[in-house]
């Protein structure tokens, strides 16, 4: 698991050699294009990231050479679909620490992921003045099926406050907590500053307060460090293929088995029950419940070969080669009096994701980034979905530098030649 | 792509940096919002007729500088037009905005052409029409709820 308070002073294997990121790009075929003229350089990870040629060559290739529908046929193609795909359920669900594959549901994303324990975990539970508590820092991901189902229910949400800072407060979310809280979900990783949450202590607050659901977003987490769901306590970890170098379309929820046995089917379709009469059904144990028609078979093999990929590289040299070109921004922005960066201060506070949440002095982040595309630099400008999060800060929108595996020490350079130029034009 | 200069030239930057006509207006005879829930720009446009001529006209918001500097010219294009010369100053505008010939009607832009270089940048051409839809909105008559860019 990461323990967020030792995020960057983590004791290190001496074994383990630095990330070999130039001969990593190559992996990456993507990464050789040019945009407006200029080698790309591609810091909107958070919001997707760019996929190996294994990858690739994975989807590609079960489309080429054995595709078929999954856990239907008794034909070959058939077979050899069907076990691909829970190969991949396997690899997905070791990779996160989960106990069984049996408890690993694919989803298309975080976002069904999230909806799926609202809709079958929450709404049987949540009646007339139950709460749901989320945090002020939340995706809009991560409030919204709440709303929805609390508005068929009659509880309501509530969120525990963010610090000035972008830290979440745990004391005012420990007073939050009380008999009529249902569910706490959270993220692991904020996606518009890098907020590392401690999800272990929340789970630990959860526990000795109430009997709530702990549901975990972890989209902005799985794939920049090591993520161990039983050492976290949760009940529920929800997160998207896209992010971790794998295919769209394609994420996963993970959830305690005996949770997941006692919550009704999300969808009702095929593969999810064992009789069907027209007066009822019967359904199957999960994780096939919750997973109603034919799943994305070959965005699924992908995304275990995305797994694969990033344990190969290893996410512990994949955090450190983040977290150096995090303070490297970092450390060049401090220079920069004209840019303010969201969020605590370097080292203090809980630990950052190498996400960095910006805005600069008369020029909007619109502006910014068009200047930016212009010289080949992607980046993300605007609310990243969090409303109420970019509110609290008194900011309308905010430049997002978010880093990948790939990114490179030069590429922070040229980020901040970019800046430069966006302060020429805006003086 | 063009250049950036296209773009973001000194007319633009300056309205952007000293909006004209930037606050509400007392009397008001309508008023309307503009929303890009994109990117969470707002502007809202604050309208004074008087019969069928355009007495007064500010805006208030938040935004880019296309959004603002377009905000900013058109309040100062549209003052003291009659309504249907404003009308077919706002279809002009958006046809240069769009690209589409057929809605151009020949009304001259003037001063507005600065804003011509949005067009090559696709993603940028709602925020410069955000503050026009409001205007259309508040010629109407006003709104209850934000015009929306979506």
């Amino acid at each position: 698991m990461t323990a967020p308070a030792s995020l960057a002073e983590r004791e290190r294997p001496a074994a383990a050699a630095a990330l070999d990121v130039d001969r990593l790009r190559e992996s990456f075929p993507i990464l050789d294009r040019e945009v407006h003229g200029h080698p790309l350089v591609y810091l909107d990870n958070a919001a997707s990231a760019q996929r190996p040629e294994v990858v690739i060559d994975a989807v590609s290739d079960c489309y080429r050479t054995y595709y078929a529908n999954a856990h239907r046929g008794v034909h070959a193609l058939s077979e050899q679909s069907t076990d691909a795909y829970e190969a991949a359920r396997g690899k997905v669900a070791r990779f996160i620490g989960a106990p069984s594959s049996g408890e690993l549901v694919f989803t298309r994303g975080t976002t069904e992921s999230l909806n799926l324990v609202a809709r079958s975990c929450a709404r049987p539970r949540l009646g007339e003045g139950d709460e749901v508590l989320l945090t002020g820092m939340e995706h809009h991901s991560n409030i919204v099926p709440w709303q929805l189902v609390c508005e068929e229910t009659g509880a309501r949400v509530r969120a525990a406050p963010v610090t000035d800072d972008g830290d979440l407060d745990l004391d005012e979310l420990a007073e939050m907590i009380g008999e009529r809280t249902k569910v706490v979900a959270l993220a692991h990783v904020s996606n518009a500053l890098g907020t590392v949450n401690d999800v272990a202590a929340v789970a630990r607050l959860v526990r000795e307060r109430s009997n709530a659901a702990v549901v975990v977003d972890g989209a902005q987490a799985v794939p920049h460090m090591e993520v161990d769901v039983s050492a976290l306590g949760c009940d529920f970890y929800a997160f998207s293929g896209h992010k971790m170098y794998g295919p769209g379309g394609i994420g996963a929820l993970w959830g305690r088995a005996e949770l997941l046995a006692s919550m009704p089917p999300y969808h009702g379709g095929g593969a999810m029950i064992t009789r069907v009469t027209f007066e009822r059904s019967e359904y199957t144990a999960p994780p096939h419940r919750f997973e109603a028609g034919t799943p994305a078979i070959a965005p699924a093999i992908g995304l275990g070969v995305a797994v694969s990929f990033l344990e190969s590289v290893g996410l512990e040299r994949i955090e450190r080669h983040e977290q150096e070109l995090l303070s490297h921004t970092l450390e060049q922005l401090n220079d920069l009096p004209w840019v303010r960066v969201l969020g605590h201060a370097p080292g203090a506070g809980s630990a950052r994701a190498a996400v960095v949440s910006l805005v600069i002095d008369g020029s909007h982040p619109h502006d910014v980034a068009t200047i930016l595309d212009e010289q080949g630099i992607a980046i993300r400008a605007g609310h990243h979905c969090a409303q109420p999060l970019m509110e609290a800060l008194g900011v309308p929108a905010t430049v997002r530098v978010s880093f990948g595996m790939y990114n490179t020490h030069e590429e922070v350079d040229r980020l901040i030649l970019g800046l430069h130029e966006v302060r020429r034009i805006f003086g | 792509m063009s250049d950036l200069r296209d773009l973001y030239q000194q007319v633009i930057l300056d309205h952007y940096r000293a909006p004209r006509n930037f606050g509400p207006l007392e009397p008001v005879s309508s008023c309307a919002e503009g929303y890009n829930p994109l990117c969470g720009d707002k502007v809202k446009v604050y309208l004074r007729t008087d019969g069928e001529r355009i007495e007064g006209l500010t805006f208030e918001g938040v935004g880019c500088a296309i959004s603002t500097a377009s905000a900013s010219l058109m309040t100062e294009a549209v003052r003291g037009l009659e309504r249907f010369e404003a009308e077919a100053l706002l279809a002009s505008f958006l046809a240069l905005m769009t690209g589409d010939g057929e809605g151009a009607n020949g009304v001259p832009l003037g001063k507005l052409e600065v804003l011509s270089g949005v067009k090559d940048y696709p993603v940028r051409i709602k925020c410069a029409t955000l503050a026009w839809h409001a205007l259309r909105a508040a010629l109407q008559g006003g709104d209850a709820e934000a015009v929306s860019t979506e």
